[in-house]
């Protein structure tokens, strides 16, 4: 193990279990107003008129008269608008608020808005979209993928033994972060200041520059402490800022809003539902000779990142596994519901749900067991991606099956479980993934350009100045570490401090599974140079800055989708063992082998944290967490109804690292953060399919849809 | 109406509607922010207090239920040695993440090491099913009761 890797305790633990942490809903905002929304009740319609009672003193409206700007969140473009001028889109859209010192004052002054709409035709959903003579599309991408294998090795052209062509369908899913969305706004000195949980401190810049159309130093944007994220704290913040910095310019008063959960879950963004269409053709040797993907997401109202979600879902469409002919279409549509946005694994989970699956039921067709057939399949180094990239590193998945199949007894129980019966079945299943870390493309070098800057202070102390964000993940350790161990001192030496806009250079947003491989690949660039330069000595100040530069082996061509869509990969091997009750039809996942490949750990527990923490989440998308959506409104509102998986539910993990360090990553180290969700579900549809002999096609596995899959298709009780 | 209870050793009384929730009296007219709210709804547990010895979630607990009681919150419990097992068991374990839920895990260990000093498994898992994380996946948490409950015992 690299010394690098061994655990140390992470700074923020002991404050965090003290209840010391003070997140934005703890702090103390001196005479700060509350803010209140009132949310569209329809999912398509004309305002006709909003009428607003008669304010008491101190109490104000902010709808968009009171925006200076543009009114638009900025995020890949201007297409959400921060309150609707003439039409709403979805059920729960923001159409103004109010703020004031009483929440029940403003709690009766919102019901006292009346509003009248005209209702318009909406939209639901995938089928709803598709109903349509022509579906309202965000994009529609289409690509031929590369040849996964080099033309020297591709296989004799032989007969075609059958093809499979089916769809999958997966469900939203919510992130329930811990704690809900928070912000708070001051304006003073003829600035906004803005501060909340966040992952991305510059795209708020960004987006309250717009909405103010001011110069970007008259805004500034401080992280406070997060209480979880996982993509559900990427761009949604921005709209949330937007309303507080509104309030607080109108009011000239520090505005405070604070979502409560169901609010929080009606109006933030989820995981775009997809359906995944695949058809694939196997030749009489039993390689896979060709495959169509057609995904399709469900984008909702606004397009906000579909996009981007959809390039990733669309690279990961054919695996870990080589395909020598491959076309790919992909579509987000737009729907009348709040917009799906990001949540870690960003389009993969959806993607790799459906392309593992297929090969399952490839190889059962063939005649084999799945995890023979896969292996067959797998990409190796050398290969092409499917966007035609070159897997330069080497790929460890071989070894790294070997290393789940002996421990768990895959061959022996996979046997036994195949002729299961009775009401009680045991099942085993097996994932195989990658996630390609960073930004897609040449994202980082084109749009991101991050930039990072260490300061070494005249008392000895080095302070490190990025603006990414601690949110649970452990950012603040790891970076510390790198810079610590590169310098050669001890990490209470290193400081972090929760970003600040005034201080911090824009190293980028919180999200991809950038932050250790990129941003903490430039502190190790920027501690080397200060290491070589000017060592931090006392009575000196120096600050050093660090560039992304894209490393140039790396070629990609975004209006062809062809090249390199990431640097580098990190790989992922899921064996998971389950019992399932066919009174009740609930899956109780009992035990999960799970092998990575994350280059190195810059610190073993807190990436075995990222695993278990990532495979649960994984876990509960593909079975509990089910999130309907009916007549344009979620119908699970609360944690109640909304169902995550809790301590009695999570099975026995068994973690295990091997070692493959990337060149380009600090001391090796690859992207972790996002890959551990991805796994899961496709495990659980395996083992699910292992133990009842009926092929899977949706997520989550409800105990209805299992209980139709038994009736309909499985082995008989 | 007045309310009187004890909160972390310290006798208080409070002007409160019958029907507040005792989570914004200890949040809002306490300033007992370490007392988080996840929910509002009794069902993640950030919430969590000791009362009467008993761990409630203040969210679905209306002020009137603390007339007469005794409240132990995070912030009178952190003073306490065996807290400092506690924490440094959560840890070792690296059970906390984003540390909003933990503060409302470390009272359910609390209450649970009381009742029942060398829990299972099985039992831990129990004893904290009415917390939520969304971060861990909870082993580790599990793991750090276990370590926490062997301490304790020593
Ligand atoms: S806030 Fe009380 S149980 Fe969730
Ligand atoms: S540590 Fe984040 S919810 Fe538990």
């Amino acid at each position: 193990m690299s010394t690098i890797s061994r655990s140390i305790p992470r700074p923020d633990s002991p404050e965090k279990s003290a209840g010391r942490t003070n997140y934005l809903d703890d702090l103390k905002i001196e005479g700060a107003l509350h803010a209140r929304l009132l949310l569209s009740s329809r999912p398509q319609a004309l305002l006709r008129r909003v009428e607003t009672p008669a304010l008491p003193d101190g109490y104000v409206i902010v709808d968009y008269h009171d925006i200076p700007g543009a009114n638009a969140v900025r995020m890949i473009n201007d297409s959400w608008p921060l309150f609707p001028v003439d039409t709403v889109e979805y059920i729960g859209q923001p159409i103004l608020l109010i703020a004031g010192a009483d929440v029940a004052v403003i709690d009766e002054l919102i019901a006292a808005v009346a509003v009248e709409y005209e209702d318009l035709p909406p939209v639901f959903g995938i089928d709803g979209a598709e109903a349509a003579n022509s579906p309202e599309c965000f994009v529609d991408y289409q690509f031929k993928g590369a040849p996964g294998i080099p033309a020297s090795e591709s296989e004799k052209p032989e007969n075609l033994a059958f093809t499979i062509s089916e769809s999958f369908d997966t469900g939203a899913q919510e992130h329930i972060y811990l704690e809900p969305q928070a912000m708070a706004g001051w304006y003073e000195n003829g600035r906004i200041t803005v501060t909340g949980p966040m992952q991305c401190p510059y795209y708020v810049h960004k987006a309250i520059v717009t909405i103010f159309g001011w110069e970007p130093d008259r805004v500034r944007i401080v992280q406070a402490p997060t209480g979880g994220a996982f993509g559900g704290k990427e761009e949604f913040p921005s709209v949330l800022a937007g309303y507080v910095a509104l309030a607080a310019y109108k009011t000239e008063q520090p505005v405070k809003l604070v979502l409560d959960r169901g609010q929080d879950i009606e109006i933030s963004t989820k995981r775009h539902p997809s359906r995944i269409a695949l058809a694939s053709t196997v030749g009489t040797s039993g390689f896979v000779q060709s495959t169509c993907a057609d995904v399709r997401l469900d984008g909702g109202a606004f397009e906000g990142l579909s996009s981007t979600v959809l390039q990733r879902a669309l690279f990961s469409v054919s695996g870990v596994y080589r395909v020598p002919e491959c076309s790919v279409r992909g579509r987000a549509y737009r729907t009348n519901v709040a917009p799906y946005g990001a949540f870690r694994g960003f389009g993969s989970p959806q993607a790799f749900f459906a392309s593992e699956m297929h090969m399952c039921h490839l190889a059962r067709k063939h005649g084999e067991d799945p995890l023979t057939f896969k292996r067959r399949h797998l990409l190796q180094q050398g290969d092409r991606t499917i966007t035609g990239g070159i897997l330069r590193d080497p790929v460890k998945m071989e070894e790294m099956i070997d290393l789940a199949v002996t421990p768990s007894e895959y061959d022996r129980k996979r046997a036994e479980y195949e002729r299961g019966a009775g009401i009680t079945r045991r099942g085993i299943g097996v994932s195989l993934f990658n996630h390609g870390c960073g930004f897609t493309g040449s994202g980082e070098r084109d749009i991101i350009k991050a930039r990072v800057k260490l300061r070494s202070h005249a008392d000895g102390k080095v302070e490190v100045l990025c603006s990414n964000v601690e949110m649970g993940q452990g950012a603040e350790t790891t970076l510390r570490k790198i810079v610590a161990e590169t310098l050669g001192i001890p990490m209470n030496r290193v400081e972090f401090q929760n970003p600040d806009t005034d201080q911090v250079p824009d190293s980028g947003p919180t999200v991809a599974s950038r932050t250790v491989m990129v941003v903490g690949g430039l502190l190790h660039k920027a501690a080397l140079k200060l290491k070589n330069t000017d060592p931090p000595r006392p009575g000196r100040s120096v600050e050093v800055e660090a560039n992304y530069e894209q490393p140039p082996e790396i070629e990609w061509d975004q209006s062809t989708f062809t090249g390199d869509a990431y640097p580098a990969f990190s790989w992922g091997v899921n064996i998971m063992e389950i019992e399932l009750d066919l009174l009740t039809f609930t899956i109780h996942p009992l035990t999960v082998w799970a092998i990575y490949d994350i280059g190195t750990a810059i610190d073993e527990r807190i990436v075995i944290g990222q695993i278990q923490g990532g495979i649960v989440q994984g876990i509960g998308y593909g079975s509990t967490e089910l999130l309907e959506v009916r007549d344009g409104a979620f119908q699970q509102r609360s944690m109640t109804d909304y169902v995550i998986p809790g301590s009695l539910d999570t099975p026995e993990i068994h973690v295990e690292l091997v070692s493959n360090p990337y060149h380009d990553g600090p001391f090796g180290a690859k992207g972790v953060g996002e890959i551990p969700l991805t796994g899961s579900a496709p495990a659980l549809g395996d083992a699910v399919e292992c133990a009842l002999g009926a092929e899977i096609h949706q997520i989550p596995l409800t105990p209805e849809y299992l209980e139709e899959l038994v009736r309909s298709e499985g082995r008989a009780r | 109406m007045r309310v009187s209870f004890t909160v972390n050793g310290n006798s208080v009384m409070v002007e409160a509607e019958p029907l507040a929730r005792l989570l914004d009296v200890l949040r809002v007219d306490l300033g007992l922010h370490g007392v988080k709210e996840g929910c509002g709804e009794g069902e993640c547990g950030a919430c969590a207090i000791l009362l009467n010895g008993r761990i409630v979630n203040s969210c679905v607990t209306p002020v009137t239920a603390a007339e007469g009681a005794e409240i132990l919150t995070i912030e009178g419990f952190r003073e306490t040695d065996r807290y400092a097992v506690i924490e440094q068991a959560f840890s070792d374990a690296g059970a906390v993440q984003c540390g909003f839920c933990t503060p409302g895990f470390v009272m359910a260990t609390e209450a649970l090491l009381r009742e029942n000093p060398k829990p299972s498994e099985k039992e831990i898992r129990h004893g904290l099913s009415g917390n939520l994380c969304r971060c861990t996946g909870y082993n580790m948490i599990v793991q750090a009761v276990q370590t926490a409950s062997e301490k304790l015992n020593e």
